[in-house]
């Protein structure tokens, strides 16, 4: 994938940004030496990009994430290094945002550094088969949440429509008609479809472009 | 396309509550189990419902109970300390026999504990939490899929025996994602003549309440409420067997433990351990006889637990102590993995045969 300087994830809570966030930080590294992966989730204590805190060491990502996430501490809490995203220019990001409109209040605080700089990428990640985004209208009402509550405009959508472990290639073809309506409607770009890597070789040749996701959480 | 949508299992216990006819949630958040309260507040006025955060846990269950006192289908839900802050409330309305239902997303305790998942609200929920002799109905589902069917059972139990049902969750249950269908048939609410709905002059006035001044009275309703309860235990308790025919151990274990332990059953079995588990799905009432049957044939059972040992006194009462009962646990917001299960049947076993 092409990055800006700064990739940033919204979406529903539930759709997929952190494992999105996780694997294009390991695509850009490929690309390019100094980058970052910044968690800003206030919402969630849980599935945490810190959950591949050590992946990230040892392949030289550098992690910008609150010292409390993934812990018992159970505060809304924004990193101490906060300012190195927007402040240090040489440094490419992608920014896990936290889900909804309520995730999304934390990135306003770095709207204005974002806005004037203009080198940003900010993708709504879409899962059709999520309960409160079953269609294109009440996933563009999301985007529209979103953006009123960080103050920045959305550039693209990402299609990361699955059921976890049940997916099938089927499953994934059968949302393309989804995300082309919400990219139609709020006049955005798919810019890419997501799906595990089970599912890469048999989707390959029937969705552009598509990218390859290797799944962090954890199963029982 | 597929019938199944991607469910966090808060999210699933919020809708099916919904598909169940509650139009009525009271709540306060608390971490796990944030994401009930996030999609009702969400979802209800779009369908003509009440959400409402409350003041207090006191004050939800509080609410709870005035709903339920009308006849309509009603819930709150919480975590640990938030359930416990209900417990006074949970007490009322088995006082005044009313049917609502509760949700536990139980964290690491005691005290404030942590966010962490735990099932140390076993005694709580099973053996009271309030004060004074009641029941409720405790369901402990063990996929997303039954967080989703068991808030509707917990309904209609709630209604059929005019009591409380609880839905005993954990962390990782509560926020962990897993397909579901959502196509549950529910069965409509019964009559309630009881409710206090307004008598339009028709009917002499319905009266909900917990206070009784005389106490042989009291004694009798007491008595009534324990026959009830005797007709739940006979007829509604739920469980689940996983190989426990020709088992020397048996497991016994509910929610996230009882998916570690098929897991530690399976891998016993290709050892040539013959392993089994029994997963309670109604805490209370207790599924006694499976345990009882299996003691005939077992040699052991191990209870796996999030806690310090809670169920295992269960487990020991239905199998009359015939066998010995080991206790597998971790605590304060640790899940025990399959290898510490399968080592603990590899002891008990006595070794790998």
């Amino acid at each position: 994938m092409h990055y800006k300087r700064l990739t940033i994830l919204c979406g529903h809570y539930g759709s997929g940004k952190t494992n999105i966030a996780v694997n294009m930080a390991y695509d850009l590294r490929n690309q390019r030496d100094n980058i970052a992966v910044a968690d800003l989730d206030i919402v969630n204590p849980y599935f945490r990009t810190k959950d591949s805190e050590r992946d990230f060491a040892e392949r030289g990502i550098r992690l910008i994430c609150s010292d409390f996430a993934s812990s018992n501490v159970d505060l809304p809490s924004m990193p101490a290094d906060l300012y190195s995203i927007t402040d240090d220019k040489s440094l490419s990001v992608i920014l896990d945002i936290g889900g909804d409109d309520r995730g999304a209040f934390a990135l306003g605080r770095l709207r204005d550094a974002i806005l004037s700089e203009g080198d940003y990428d900010m993708y709504m990640v879409v899962n059709r088969y999520r309960p409160l985004t079953p269609d294109a209208m009440s996933t563009v009402e999301v985007m529209g949440e979103i953006e009123a509550a960080c103050g920045i405009p959305f550039t693209g959508i990402i299609n990361n429509s699955n059921i976890a472990r049940e997916t099938t290639a089927q499953d994934v073809l059968n949302t393309v008609a989804y995300a082309e309506e919400v990219g139609k409607i709020s006049g955005l770009p798919v810019v890419c479809t997501t799906v595990e890597d089970r599912l890469y070789d048999e989707l390959k040749d029937k969705i552009s472009p598509l990218f390859s996701l290797t799944l962090q959480a954890k199963l029982i | 396309m597929s019938d199944k949508i991607l469910m966090k299992g808060n999210e699933a216990i919020a809708e099916a509550a919904i598909i169940a006819g509650c139009r009525h949630y009271f709540g306060y958040p608390i971490t796990p189990q944030t994401e009930i309260a996030a999609y009702m507040a969400k979802k209800m006025p779009k369908i003509g419902g009440t959400f409402l955060q409350a003041e207090s846990e006191i004050a939800a269950i509080n609410m709870v109970y005035g709903v339920a006192s009308a006849g309509k289908r009603v819930m709150t839900s919480s975590s640990s300390p938030g359930v416990s802050l209900k417990g006074e409330g949970l007490s009322y309305l088995a006082g005044s026999d009313l049917p609502s239902l509760i949700v536990n997303v139980q964290r690491g305790g005691p005290g404030l504990g942590g966010i962490q998942p735990s099932q140390s609200d076993y005694f709580q929920s099973t053996r009271g939490g309030g004060h004074g002799d009641y029941h409720m109905i405790v369901l402990a589902p063990a996929s997303v899929q039954e967080m989703a069917e068991l808030t509707v059972k917990g309904f209609e139990l709630a209604d059929a025996y005019r009591m409380t049902s609880m839905i005993l969750a954990d962390g990782t249950m509560g926020q962990m994602m897993e397909p579901v269908s959502l196509d549950i048939d529910v069965k409509p609410s019964p009559e309630k003549p009881w409710a206090t709905t307004g008598t339009k002059m028709a009917r002499e006035h319905n009266i909900v309440n917990s206070l009784s001044l005389v106490p042989e009275e009291l004694e009798q309703l007491n008595f009534k409420r324990y026959e009830r309860y005797k007709v739940i235990e006979e007829n509604e308790t739920m469980f689940e067997e996983y190989k426990v025919e020709d088992a020397d151990i048996v497991l016994a274990a509910f929610g996230i433990a009882a998916r570690v332990s098929k897991n530690a059953v399976d891998e016993a079995r290709k050892m040539g351990i013959k392993a089994g588990l029994i997963r309670p799905i109604t805490l209370w009432p207790f599924p006694k006889a499976p345990f009882k049957a299996a003691a005939g044939h077992a040699k052991a059972f191990i209870s796996v637990e999030l806690n310090m040992g809670q169920m295992i006194e269960d487990v020991l009462l239905a199998t009359e102590s015939k066998r010995p009962v080991t206790l597998c646990n971790r605590a304060g917001g640790m899940i025990p993995d399959p290898k510490q299960v399968l080592n603990s049947i590899i002891e008990v076993n006595g070794g790998i045969q």
